[in-house]
């Protein structure tokens, strides 16, 4: 199963856009909670679509909580999307009393009142100008469907950024582990490109 | 209606203008009428949906028309082969009547499940379908039918088979209470014959909702399409202006901008 992405089951993402995403770019994957593959593949999804509540204690459930930690602290290849990209934080205002992995020292919050939640369409997406972030995934146009966000680039990460009722945290890297607030799989063929050159880069 | 804005919540404004086309199936074959009547065939589904995403379409809707009259769920691998074929997101309605029946359609490819005559029977279906796979997957879809009489519009159920006693704004209202977070609004009146979108509904729908709308029914040209975004629509559903190739969504979108339209090219 080398070289099989493993996309961690979380019970309620709906995961089928993303195995096809990944068959085009000609990766065979598997939906699995199991602790082994995830620890041992080479390439590993955190999809989501759901609350963080029930997101973290699907992880605890299945014993991945701890198998994620480990990779991303080992720099070991780790994409996360939409609800998965908050799970990586420290803790949500969607569920206050559940703690996130805390692979990535922020806080996830609601968005400004002033807006309309969930944030639902294409909305653009771009890194600092000239930052080798930019230049690798260069700004584009994302399919976003979210409720929280984080607000403010965690120290230490590369950040790209969305306007919606003010700036907020699309998507963050650190090494080998991406993470995208909006969904890459949907995004067309620029969406698709983040998968590609996440697999790529990473292997 | 014509009362001010102002109180609306930003945001969805903030967003690029979608373009979306609409698939109607029916046994495997995408097919367009008027009046939700007199159907003609109108090509195969997987051939469609990839020229549209090539020429960039922002989503795509499939509607099982016959579903819900015959009493089944979409067609299963018409969705799996859709899926295939495009990377942008797949709204997919047609006879969804429980969680089981969203589910089964979510596990074969869609994003999105929208909803129309099951949630008039019985809305609390929208709220298990928000509360399941959450607001952003749940559209409700209004077939709506202007009102002879009197001022205000209807809807009508069963492919338009079916006129409710229901006012269509306040049953958008109560579809945004219970979680819905998007509604496909298709004037039944305009529906296939090219006459424009219903302006004037969509402005009196988006002042009183305001959960992303998409205009649908009557697009013919570029200026339809114009019109519905100045009158509040968030996007808009066409399926013959594409189906008959009148013009590319490629160069729908370069016009759009030229009129100052946000939109993703």
């Amino acid at each position: 199963m080398r070289n099989v992405v493993q996309i961690i089951d979380t019970g309620v993402a709906n995961v089928r856009s993303i195995q096809v995403a990944l068959r085009r770019l000609s990766f065979e994957s598997n939906i699995s909670r199991d602790s082994n593959l995830i620890a041992n593949a080479k390439h590993v999804i955190l999809p989501g679509v759901g609350s963080f509540g029930t997101g973290m204690a699907g992880l605890h459930e299945s014993g991945l909580a701890e198998t994620i930690q480990q990779r991303v602290e080992c720099g070991r290849p780790l994409f996360a999307v939409c609800l998965g990209m908050q799970l990586l934080c420290l803790e949500s205002e969607e569920s206050p009393d559940v703690l996130g992995l805390g692979l990535l020292p922020a806080k996830v919050q609601r968005f400004d009142t002033s807006v309309q939640v969930p944030q639902l369409g294409w909305n653009e997406v771009a890194a600092e100008p000239e930052s080798d972030f930019s230049k690798e995934f260069p700004p584009g146009v994302a399919y976003f469907a979210n409720s929280f966000r984080i607000a403010d680039c965690p120290p230490d990460w590369d950040c790209a950024y969305t306007d919606y009722g003010g700036r907020f945290v699309s998507a963050v890297r650190r090494g080998n582990c991406l993470a995208c607030q909006f969904h890459p799989e949907l995004s067309g063929e620029w969406g698709q490109a983040w998968i590609g050159k996440w697999l790529v880069s990473t292997c | 209606m014509g009362a001010s804005l102002d109180w609306k919540m930003a945001g969805v404004d903030m967003l690029k203008k979608r373009i979306i086309p609409c698939l109607d199936v029916r046994d495997g074959r995408v097919v367009k009428g008027v009046q939700f009547m007199g159907l003609r065939d109108a090509g195969d589904p997987v051939e469609l949906s990839t020229r549209y995403a090539d020429e960039g379409a922002d989503e795509l809707v499939m509607l099982d028309v016959s579903a819900t009259i015959e009493g089944r769920v979409a067609l299963l691998e018409t969705i799996e082969r859709i899926r295939n074929a495009i990377a942008i997101p797949l709204t997919v309605g047609g006879g969804v009547r429980n969680i089981e029946d969203a589910r089964n359609l979510l596990n074969h490819g869609a994003d999105k499940i929208s909803v129309n005559s099951a949630a008039v029977d019985r809305p609390e279906l929208i709220v298990e379908m928000s509360q399941t796979f959450g607001s952003q997957c749940t559209v409700v879809a209004l077939d709506v039918k202007r009102l002879e009489q009197t001022s205000g519009w209807q809807i009508m159920t069963r492919s338009g088979t079916r006129s409710e006693s229901l006012d269509a704004i306040a049953w958008g209202q109560q579809c945004q209470g219970l979680g819905a977070g998007e509604i496909l609004l298709t004037s039944f009146d305009r529906d296939g014959t090219g006459n424009g979108y219903d302006c004037e509904l969509i402005q009196a729908f988006t002042a009183a909702v305001s959960i992303p709308t998409i205009a649908s029914g009557g697009a013919r040209s570029t200026k339809d399409l114009v019109a519905a975004f100045s009158c509040g629509a968030h996007a808009v559903l066409a399926a013959s202006i594409f189906h008959d190739q009148e013009i590319s969504i490629q160069e729908l979108k370069r016009q759009l901008a030229v009129e100052g339209i946000d939109v993703r090219l």
